[in-house]
């Protein structure tokens, strides 16, 4: 089986949860024996490097970066997995209308999608030639550094890719990769799963971007079968984006196992401070509920006083939280310490006595998965895909900021609680892996296969 | 030959209402909650139950007997919730054919952790069952038939009861049966009386599984297996949840017919027959000792104690329950010793428990929390508010003849 995949970030250059799902899923399907073809964009350089030297976990160096090129790099832990990526985004932009009108264009010559045909690869060597003028010409007129040109121009470099490898079935993870799904599948008639790591409406909730949305829902109709990374998230879909519930299958994530299965914990027992550490892991942005998180500190804070919340992330309101915190009066009391990677993140969990997950809308959640895996004790919030599969976990809704406290308080003054979380916790996490995700996704293909 | 002696246990707790850290009152108990369930409870089994079977004693003209273990928690619900329940329990008294088995009135779990506690509960519920029905019960049954020989010493020393009631697990039985009257070692005055797990959960669990190979359990069936004992037995202890009827078992499953109907059929045969626990320890010898140096219980399938102390929160909560005991008592102030015992009810722990809490099962069902944790939270937040008020009173000077 050969799945061509299409993603939008990998490590050791990620900024959340998605990068970090793509690789432990192709790791997975390596191992399965699937083949696996990973299409990115070319690595960011952008402000969330971090200070701290990123080791990666693959020990493989950093992916090509050479501008305009197109480069494969193969990796020792993914034998099976080709990493190809494409041109950086920090170049020339032409707009993307043009790369929409041929998009469609390509769609309107290729009404059934199922049906391969060769005649097209000179219409499309055609129109990517195009393309390159284009991006030659508009170089320095078009400096639209906008996400949605970046969709577009990616689409059609993927299409460039796909039609010159063999594969059985196309994957996209989330909306930025749809638009070159649906591409490269109008192209080469093989079958499109999307999957749905996240929709329009947990990131934005009810002001929703409606090219963003139309990008999701024009994605979700044209693919055979839709991945959804929780229940919670299949129900937007079939709602909000009008699809048909057979077409949704659920897989959740996993998290990958850190080492031989040492326990962190006892690290801890020597730090002197008696001051307990209370962990936000995420972006500082609405979906994620960092204003929550503040207003339970400032009830804790009430009623005990050796307490420290740590805010680990960036995000668009940041400053805005930064700002909440000395407004109310405890800015002492919460540090932030920008994103963290790698060793750092490890660090952190090891300092943590709890992690929290207030998002207001959370498709799935690796980070408490990973916290379980750090054998810390995790409070996360009813709103989140990831509370359909823990069960030896705190939930609570997330505007219930009252009973958010309530439970971090007692997380910090009962040790037999803690030591409860993290036993059964770290027994369960470790039933949720990426072996079992991927099988999943296998049977998915299968069963597209079968039908065509 | 057989006797069967059917013995029913009745209980609710007082479950706690949502507790936070930022609470202050000393009213720990959910008032609506627990009046709504007991009413649910009592209407669709106490209420039918009891006049089922006072209709069926009177039918075979005082030939079919039961007894009960009502709880002194039950009995306070009832008289707060549903009076109309004591009405048709004083009615099944005067039938003379209804014993009263002998419990801590708190259905805690005080033998483990405070032998004085422990006698002080059996006192108290003694005195209510006197006060009742006019009865002094001389069986004992120790909450969720926790039992070991140690029990026993207890149990003798206090000098009222005859016999104890105890589960009929299979490694204190060995290849031994539970259907005679045993007694433990070293121990003149007590008998034991084991429950016939296979036959009691035929009824109690399986009823209504159609799954289960006997599907539909009907009395004549069940009347025959009673039967065929004879000869291999004296007693057929059939010791199960009142509940069973109507909550566990709904009453569209039949189980109110097959209850109606299991009396005639088993006194069929003429060598059965009914009896209360006391008349089958009066009526036969101990047949052979049980040693049982470790404690068993009736739950799950393990039959031992890890339902209410098989994580590190529940034995938390229940040593820091009895950790102030001394405390409370020599406050000697009536609500908050009430309080406290309150507290002791074991289902408080039952709720913590973390056993097959992924899978869903009966520990999910009976659980009015969302997860063990959260009960555990609850449950903290309340002692700590009681350690609160104890502080308090310690604080403040004392009139002389409270400390005396």
């Amino acid at each position: 089986m050969k799945v061509f995949m299409l993603g939008w970030e990998f490590p050791p250059y990620i900024s959340g949860g998605l990068g970090t799902a793509c690789h432990g899923l192709t790791k997975a399907m390596n191992d399965l024996g699937i083949e696996v073809t990973f299409v990115v964009p070319k690595p960011i350089e952008s402000d969330l490097s971090n200070h701290v030297k990123m080791l990666s976990p693959l020990q493989c160096r950093p992916l090509g970066s050479v501008p305009g090129k197109k480069i494969t790099t193969e990796l020792p832990d993914l034998r099976n997995v080709t990493i190809k990526t494409i041109a950086s985004p920090l170049e020339a932009y032409i707009t993307p209308q043009y790369y929409e009108k041929k998009i469609e264009e390509l769609l309107k010559q290729r009404p059934n999608v199922s049906e391969p045909s060769h005649d097209i690869e000179p219409a499309v060597e055609k129109w990517l030639r195009e393309t390159e003028e284009q991006v030659e010409h508009l170089a320095h007129e078009h400096y639209g550094g906008d996400m949605y040109s970046e969709v577009h121009r990616y689409a059609a470099s993927a299409v460039r890719l796909a039609i010159r490898e063999d594969f059985d079935v196309i994957h996209a993870h989330d909306w930025m990769t749809y638009p070159a799904g649906v591409a490269v599948a109008s192209v080469t008639g093989k079958p499109l799963v999307v999957h749905v790591h996240s929709t329009e409406f947990d990131r934005s909730g009810e002001h929703i971007n409606q090219m963003i949305y139309d990008i999701e829902r024009r994605g979700m109709h044209a693919a055979t079968k839709i991945i959804a990374v929780s229940y919670l998230t299949r129900n937007i879909i079939i709602t909000r984006y009008g699809i048909l519930g057979e077409k949704v299958e659920v897989v959740y994530n996993g998290v990958e196992q850190n080492g031989d299965g040492r326990t962190l914990p006892f690290n801890k027992i020597g730090i002197q401070s008696n001051e307990k550490i209370v962990l936000f892991l995420g972006r500082i942005t609405m979906q994620k509920g960092p204003e929550y998180f503040l207003m339970a500190a400032r009830k804790v804070l009430e009623e005990m006083e050796n307490v420290k919340f740590v805010m680990a992330g960036t995000g668009d309101m940041m400053h805005r939280i930064i700002e909440m915190a000395a407004q109310m009066g405890i800015g002492h009391k919460v540090l932030f310490t920008g994103f963290l990677r790698g060793n750092d993140v490890e660090k952190i969990y090891q300092m943590a006595d709890l992690y929290v997950m207030p998002s207001v809308s959370e498709p799935f959640g690796i980070a408490p998965l990973e916290a379980l895996n750090y054998d810390v004790p995790v409070l996360i919030s009813k709103q989140s895909g990831v509370a359909e599969v823990l069960t030896h976990v705190l939930k609570v809704d997330f505007w219930d900021v009252n009973e958010m406290a309530n439970k971090i308080i007692a997380v910090l003054k009962y040790p037999p609680l803690q030591l409860t979380l993290r036993e059964h916790g770290n027994f369960e996490v470790r039933s949720l892996r990426w072996s079992g995700a991927a099988e999943k996704c296998q049977k998915v293909y299968q069963k597209i296969l079968q039908k065509n | 030959m057989p006797s069967v002696c059917f013995y029913f246990q009745v209980h609710q707790p007082f479950r706690l209402r949502h507790y936070t850290v930022f609470d202050h009152s000393p009213r720990y108990f959910d008032e609506f909650k627990n009046a709504s369930i007991c009413r649910k409870v009592a209407n669709k089994c106490y209420l039918p139950s009891n006049r089922l079977l006072l209709d069926v004693i009177r039918r075979l003209e005082g030939r079919f007997k039961i007894s009960y273990s009502l709880t002194g928690v039950i009995l306070e619900q009832f008289r707060k919730y549903c009076p109309e329940v004591m009405s048709t329990f004083d009615a099944l008294t005067e039938t003379g054919c209804v014993e009263f088995i002998g419990e801590t009135y708190y259905h805690s779990l005080s033998f483990l952790y405070s032998p004085d506690e422990f006698i002080a509960q059996i006192n108290k519920h003694t005195e209510l069952i006197q006060q009742l029905y006019g009865q002094t019960p001389r069986v004992f049954r120790n909450t969720e038939l926790i039992y070991s020989n140690a029990l026993t010493k207890t149990i003798e020393k206090m000098g009222r009861f005859n016999a104890i009631i105890t589960e009929g697990a299979d490694h204190i039985l060995g290849n031994r049966s539970s259907n005679f009257v045993y007694r433990p070692p070293n121990c003149e005055h007590i008998k034991l009386l084991l429950k016939n797990y296979s036959l009691s959960d035929d009824i109690a669990f399986r009823f209504s599984n159609r799954g289960w190979k006997e599907f539909p359990l009907t009395a004549d069936k069940f009347a025959k297996w009673v039967t065929r004992l004879n000869g291999n037995g004296h007693c057929v202890n059939l010791f199960m949840d009142y509940e069973t009827f109507g909550e566990h078992q709904w009453e569209d499953t039949g189980i109110f017919s097959f209850m109606s109907h299991l009396p005639q059929e088993i006194l069929k045969h003429p060598d059965n027959s009914f009896m209360t626990p006391s008349e089958v320890i009066d009526s036969y010898d101990a047949v052979d000792v049980i040693d049982v140096p470790h404690i068993i219980s009736w739950a799950d399938t393990e039959r031992d104690l890890s339902a209410w102390l098989g994580n590190p929160m529940q034995s938390g909560a229940l040593h820091e329950v009895y950790k102030i005991e001394k405390l409370v008592k020599q406050t000697n102030n009536e609500e908050l010793l009430a309080d406290w015992r309150q507290l002791q009810t074991s289902d408080h722990f039952y709720y913590m428990c973390t056993k097959y809490f992924a899978d869903g099962d009966v520990h999910k069902y009976f659980n009015p929390y969302e997860s063990p944790y959260d009960s555990y939270i609850n449950f903290m937040n309340v002692l700590d508010n009681v350690r609160g008020r104890l502080r308090s009173r310690r604080n403040r000077p004392q009139p002389r003849k409270i400390l005396a």
